[in-house]
């Protein structure tokens, strides 16, 4: 029987903000999941995000952002991911992200925002729904 | 009564009192502890305090051991410094709000800059991109600077700048705006954070390996020793160690560590402690836990004094006096129910000053969903004004001193904190424990613990995980204006075609043989500033000198 290959996710930080405890206790608790999980590391442009993205064929995306610079960076990043036809993984933020920006930042792409107060087993529960199936 | 007399009584109240009544009515868990697992008994009475020696722990205020306050008359000579931590968007924009907070009565300022100002770019740099401005002020040059302190007499106002990696630019642009308004520098008081090991560990805004960045530290120092008398040369931060998920001990150890590793790294550089130790100055996190805040500052306190007698031989009074100041933690605020933030802080705040605090910042309730609107940062203010006005708490020191719950666990945080301390040792100091990724290491522990805590709902958070209300109520809240990149950007376009290309070229190649070479770094960086050279033309020429810092990469 084929085992299902697991989850593969990237939690990354765009941008300058140096905020890494949200990051790095959702990476944790995904990987306590059972998903592989790949942390970026703080000051990711949206091009070395997508580029890790793609070197490490993951499923989903989780963009950590506490500064307020999120509008611009997850622009960007939408617009690469479409352009590397990276249609199929699941795109998710984490952090401060106003309420009245939500309409954009689905625009950009981004399924779910996990604002503060998220518990990690929202996230799980999301991802493990969420998650692109095997390609095949 | 004797102690043992009196433990022969607690025995007998706990086999009869007490009995009858959890018997009845039992305890509402088996085990109470403080937010950072210290165990918390039910009752504390003299026998918790065997050892207790009045002269030897506690002392009187202002003389060693200091656990009761480092001035003799602490709040009854004067009040805490009300210092709210601010700085958004433009210089023009950050100075009206420095004015509006001084207008109000706060007696400090505390400069927020945005993040490619604390990491050495310009607003014009790639990588600022969405940055400019956001979570504080955006300064390229000193034209910024003068901008941003305008109107606001500099010898009459302590300023305080949460800066760090680009400390020294930042301080030379402050040094540099004082000597145009014909302000002496022996005026100047203030406080840049120029705490960079909290950097690697906890905050993130690094741009130099170690090694240079704790030359450009004691540089700063060195300079300030000689020019700057008033001017606390570094706030050495448990602050963000905390807000990064530690425990009150490990915030306390950990500060420590670096305090250690800045201390031995100035003794190295030929400075003597007593002249620079006085200028150290501390900043801790005010959370939660009442009582264990509290506990926490009196054994800082008492820990500090004690490392600076014992392990480097300070002579110098002031040398062994814990300054510092607090904030109440930002991680605590909630973005559900905001205005329940404000009774978080309160808490926070009075813990703060219960625990002898030398000066304060208290967030705004929204601050976990925006930047801080000027309502919310002025009812920030008044919380203070109402623990120093109102309470009464700020008219006798350190109310707590003595009580048999604080006095233990002040002990225990104490003693808790030197393990941890002569753990760093075993791995080798604290630059070798950082490299090898323990500070990491052990506050994700923690924080990892905490949200376990908050999932399993062992801990309570009031309105996110308990007492939950349906519908949000939106507040308002500050937002940035976005054009604001392109405005510094058209600034600095300007500035670099105005200014002297030949000066700006000279002063950045100076500064380059400087890092080169083992002089004093501060005298160049003054001369780059004074030159128009911007934040980011001094920084590059740094970078390019002493490297980039790897992350150490630890999940």
């Amino acid at each position: 029987m084929k085992e299902r290959r697991k989850i593969r996710v990237l939690i990354a930080k765009p941008g300058l903000d140096g905020h890494d405890r949200g990051a790095k206790v959702v990476a944790r608790a995904l990987r306590d999941a059972g998903m592989e999980v790949i942390y970026s590391g703080l000051r990711q442009t949206p091009e070395m995000i997508v580029e890790t993205a793609i070197q490490e064929d993951v499923d989903v995306i989780g963009l950590s952002i506490l500064s307020g610079a999120h509008l611009p960076l997850f622009s960007r990043l939408g617009e690469l991911t479409r352009e590397q036809g990276l249609d199929r993984v699941l795109i998710v933020a984490g952090g401060i992200i106003p309420d009245e920006d939500m309409p954009a930042v689905r625009e950009m792409g981004i399924r779910a925002v996990f604002g503060p107060g998220s518990s990690t087993t929202d996230i799980v529960d999301f991802v493990l729904s969420n998650a692109p199936q095997d390609k095949g | 009564m004797s102690l043992r007399g009196l433990e022969e009584e607690k025995r007998r109240w706990e086999g009869t009192t007490l009995k009858e009544s959890t018997s009845r009515f039992p305890e509402r868990k088996g085990e109470f502890r403080t937010a950072s697992a210290i165990p918390v008994e039910r009752v504390y009475c003299p026998s918790d305090l065997p050892s207790l020696d009045y002269e030897r722990d506690l002392g009187f205020p202002g003389e060693s051991p200091f656990t009761r306050g480092i001035q003799p008359t602490m709040y009854r000579g004067r009040f805490w410094t009300m210092r709210q931590y601010a700085g958004f968007a433009s210089a023009e924009e950050s100075n009206r709000r420095y004015r509006y907070l001084l207008q109000q009565g706060q007696s400090g300022l505390s400069v927020a800059f945005d993040l490619p100002t604390q990491i050495g770019y310009d607003s014009d740099h790639p990588l600022a991109t969405g940055e400019v401005g956001k979570v504080g002020v955006a300064i390229d040059s000193l034209e910024d600077i003068e901008v941003l302190f305008a109107d606001i007499p500099l010898d009459a106002v302590s300023t305080s700048m949460t800066i760090n990696s680009t400390a020294s630019t930042l301080l030379a642009m402050y040094v540099a705006a004082a000597r145009k308004r014909s302000i002496p520098l022996h005026r100047l008081s203030g406080t840049v954070q120029n705490d960079i090991l909290k950097e690697y560990v906890a905050r993130g805004t690094y741009i130099f390996p170690p090694e240079p960045s704790m030359r450009l530290v004691t540089d700063l120092m060195a300079y300030c020793a000689e020019h700057l008398p008033n001017w606390n040369t570094i706030s050495i931060s448990g602050y963000h160690i905390r807000e990064a998920g530690s425990t009150a001990v490990q915030e306390v150890a950990f500060t420590f560590a670096n305090a250690i590793a800045y201390v031995e790294a100035a003794l190295e550089a030929g400075l003597k402690i007593d002249d620079f130790a006085p200028r150290l100055s501390f900043f801790f996190n005010a959370h939660n836990d009442f009582f264990e805040e509290i506990a926490k500052f009196r054994a800082a306190r008492r820990l500090w004094g004690k490392i600076m007698r014992e392990r480097f031989g300070a002579r110098d009074a002031r040398s062994c006096m814990l300054r510092f100041h607090t904030q109440t933690a930002g991680c605590s605020l909630t973005a559900q129910q905001p205005e329940n933030n404000i009774v978080r802080t309160a808490l926070q705040a009075l813990a703060a000053v219960m625990g002898g605090t030398q000066s304060l910042h208290t967030n705004s309730m929204d601050e976990a969903l925006a930047l801080p609107s000027e309502k919310a940062a002025r009812v920030a203010l008044r919380t203070q004004q109402i623990i120093a006005h109102e309470s009464g708490v700020a008219n006798t020191i350190d109310p707590l001193g003595g009580a048999y719950f604080v006095e233990s666990l002040t002990d225990e945080i104490e003693a808790r904190a030197r393990e941890y301390l002569d753990e760093v040792e075993k791995r080798g100091g604290t630059l070798r424990a950082l490299e090898a990724g323990f500070f990491h290491r052990e506050i994700q522990e923690s924080a990892y613990r905490y949200q376990k805590e908050v999932e399993s709902r062992e801990r309570v958070i009031v309105g996110v995980n308990s007492f939950q209300t349906e519908q949000m109520e939106p507040i308002e809240t500050l937002r940035v204006d976005p054009s604001i990149g392109q405005a510094q950007a058209a600034k600095l376009a300007a500035l670099r075609q105005r200014r002297n290309a030949g000066r700006v070229k000279e002063a950045l190649e100076r500064l380059r043989d400087v890092a080169t070479g083992s002089e004093n770094t501060m005298p160049a960086i003054i001369e780059c500033v004074e030159s128009l050279c911007t934040l980011g033309e001094i920084c590059d020429v740094l970078r390019s000198v002493f490297g980039e810092y790897k992350e150490v990469m630890i999940v």
